[in-house]
């Protein structure tokens, strides 16, 4: 019990790390992993944009993306983080190989729930004359608006499960908290205390999603 | 004016395997009238529904739509043509997350229509296909018929002079379907909208349809227009079709022999309602039961079989049968189903 009182603090900071963390990286893993996963789309369907070449060059893109374990990735883009955020550790650089980690993988979960809209809708907004853009705005996203709430929810759990990672770079956060004190320093306490807060949040954001994306449902 | 399909035809490429979808096809449909497909699915009219709009090309041939050669179009210019050409589906492919104001609106944005008068055109066109009541619903509160009331709405939103109709019944119970069919003709005939409706069905034809096109396996092997289409069948297709209407077969009780005939005998026009059996009864010194009869009216005009079975002897049964052929209007049908 003492022990719990004397890791609060190192605890409340590691979340803090993490909330900083977890918000940069959904951020930018929404502001480019949508447009991209409409790429996706719209390049592979014959109704409406389709380009082959393109279609197989952003794909491929993405799987090498996520395809390197994360700690390679970490590593590997070190120079681009360090000159986009002017550091070489702390939460806001490991945010950049986060947000990198992110982008792909929501732009694939986009792309699947995109791929759930009924294409009679899209026949017939191109049979109705609307332009690429408004389909991609007025059918395409809040038809998927579900899919798309749980994409954020497990973009957002996954990113949580990478930031354990971050600690390489000096990002802090829970699951490093968890591998420093927990695991190098035998250190049971700290350990089951910071896997408990994990779940919880996991637990929490997921409550969270669910009910956002029952409430797109519920119209 | 019209839509003029010339020498048309698509072929797919299916995992190696060349498709023919249509095959070099021509197929004029006039101004203002209501043209109906009817085939079984594969015939390839849907493939050649989506020609007159363009969500499919042709692989060869020519679609001209009211003086427009769509072939000639692109981009932009497709797209506003488009927005004259009206279409309806089976599955009304409505928006789920839009309401029913929302739907129509987005064709109206689509068109860049003057935004101070979107609403008034709504509430127009709602009242036209009578669901002023619906306007904040969505679609999954919406009962069939009022979703492809809706559809209708969506497709008539930007004063096509084309309404394209794909199965548009085909999700619908009969009665549904009879007032959807109602709603199309009298659109047809208020505004002046050319229909082409494809369906698989011969009520639909028989309900709206002035002319009707019969497929096949990518051609259209019967066309003309709907009574003598009925009255006269050629194709077995569309033999096969008129069957499904009268559901005539001979009961399997029923011994056919040279003294026992089943004769199914046709009445066309006014001599539907002419009491004919009766002179049969009279003349002819035959037992006559009457195992099957129906009348439809197709354009308010009659068009009846009757299924008789004679027994006699065998030189009355060929009197009779001859009196039959020299009666005027009507005729000895055959039975086109196979009898089970």
């Amino acid at each position: 019990m003492q022990r719990l009182t004397e890791i609060a603090p190192l605890l409340y900071r590691a979340l803090l790390e993490t909330t900083l963390m977890v918000s940069i990286s959904i951020f930018f893993a929404v502001l480019l992993g949508l447009p991209l996963g409409i790429l996706l789309y719209i390049t592979a369907n014959p109704l409406l944009f389709r380009i082959k070449p393109l279609n197989q060059f952003l794909g491929a893109v993405t799987n090498v993306i996520r395809s390197f374990p994360f700690i390679i990735l970490i590593v590997a883009i070190m120079p681009i983080a360090t000159w986009l955020t002017n550091s070489s550790h702390g939460p806001v650089f490991a945010s950049v190989a986060l947000s990198l980690a992110a982008i792909p993988l929501f732009a694939r979960l986009v792309e699947t729930s995109f791929n759930g809209v009924n294409t009679g809708v899209i026949e017939a907004s191109i049979a109705g004359g609307a332009s690429l853009w408004l389909i991609v705005t007025d059918v395409l996203i809040p038809e998927s608006k579900r899919g798309i709430t749980q994409a954020i929810t497990l973009t957002i759990i996954s990113i949580v499960a990478f930031s354990a990672t971050a600690g390489v770079v000096g990002g802090g956060g829970i699951g490093d908290l968890a591998i420093r004190y927990g695991y190098y320093r035998y250190d049971t306490v700290t350990m089951v205390a910071t896997v408990v807060v994990l779940i919880i949040i996991v637990q929490l954001i997921q409550l969270i999603g669910d009910y956002l994306s029952q409430r797109q449902e519920g119209n | 004016m019209a839509i003029v399909l010339e020498d048309v035809s698509k072929t797919y490429e299916v995992k190696g395997k060349r498709i023919e979808a249509l095959k070099k096809l021509s197929l004029t449909i006039e101004d203002g009238e209501i043209f109906g497909l009817i085939g079984f699915s594969g015939a390839g009219k849907s493939t050649l529904l989506r020609l007159i709009n363009l969500l499919e090309a042709p692989s060869s041939g020519k679609v001209n739509v009211n003086g427009t050669d769509l072939g000639s179009l692109t981009g932009d210019d497709l797209r506003i043509r488009r927005q004259k050409i009206g279409m309806i589906f089976q599955q009304f492919n409505l928006i789920e997350s839009k309401t029913v104001y929302q739907n129509i609106e987005f064709v109206l944005k689509a068109s860049r229509y003057d935004r101070k008068k979107i609403r008034g055109r709504i509430e127009e066109l709602l009242d036209l296909v009578g669901l002023g009541d619906k306007v904040d619903s969505y679609p999954k509160n919406l009962s069939g018929g009022q979703k492809q009331r809706v559809g209708i709405a969506r497709a008539l939103a930007n004063h096509p002079d084309v309404l394209l109709c794909d199965e548009a019944t085909s999700a619908l119970d009969p009665d549904t379907t009879k007032t959807i069919l109602k709603l199309l003709k009298r659109i047809n005939r208020e505004l002046g909208i050319t229909i082409v409706l494809i369906t698989h069905e011969m009520e639909v034809i028989k309900e709206v349809a002035d002319r009707v096109g019969v497929m096949s396996e990518g051609e259209v092997v019967e066309k003309g227009d709907v009574y003598s289409t009925f009255s006269h069948p050629k194709h077995d297709v569309t033999k096969g079709f008129v069957q499904d209407i009268y559901d005539f077969a001979i009961p399997p009780h029923i011994d056919v022999n040279n003294r026992s005939e089943v004769i199914t005998i046709k009445f066309l026009n006014e001599h539907a309602e002419a009491n004919y059996v009766n002179q049969l009864y009279r003349h002819f010194e035959c037992d006559i039961s009457i195992l099957n009869g129906r009348i439809e009216y197709i354009h308010d005009m009659p068009l009846g079989f009757l299924m008789l079975h004679i027994k006699g002897e065998p030189e009355e049964i060929a009197r009779l049968k001859s009196f039959i052929d020299e009666s005027k209007g009507i005729e000895r049908a055959e039975i086109y189903a196979e009898i089970d």
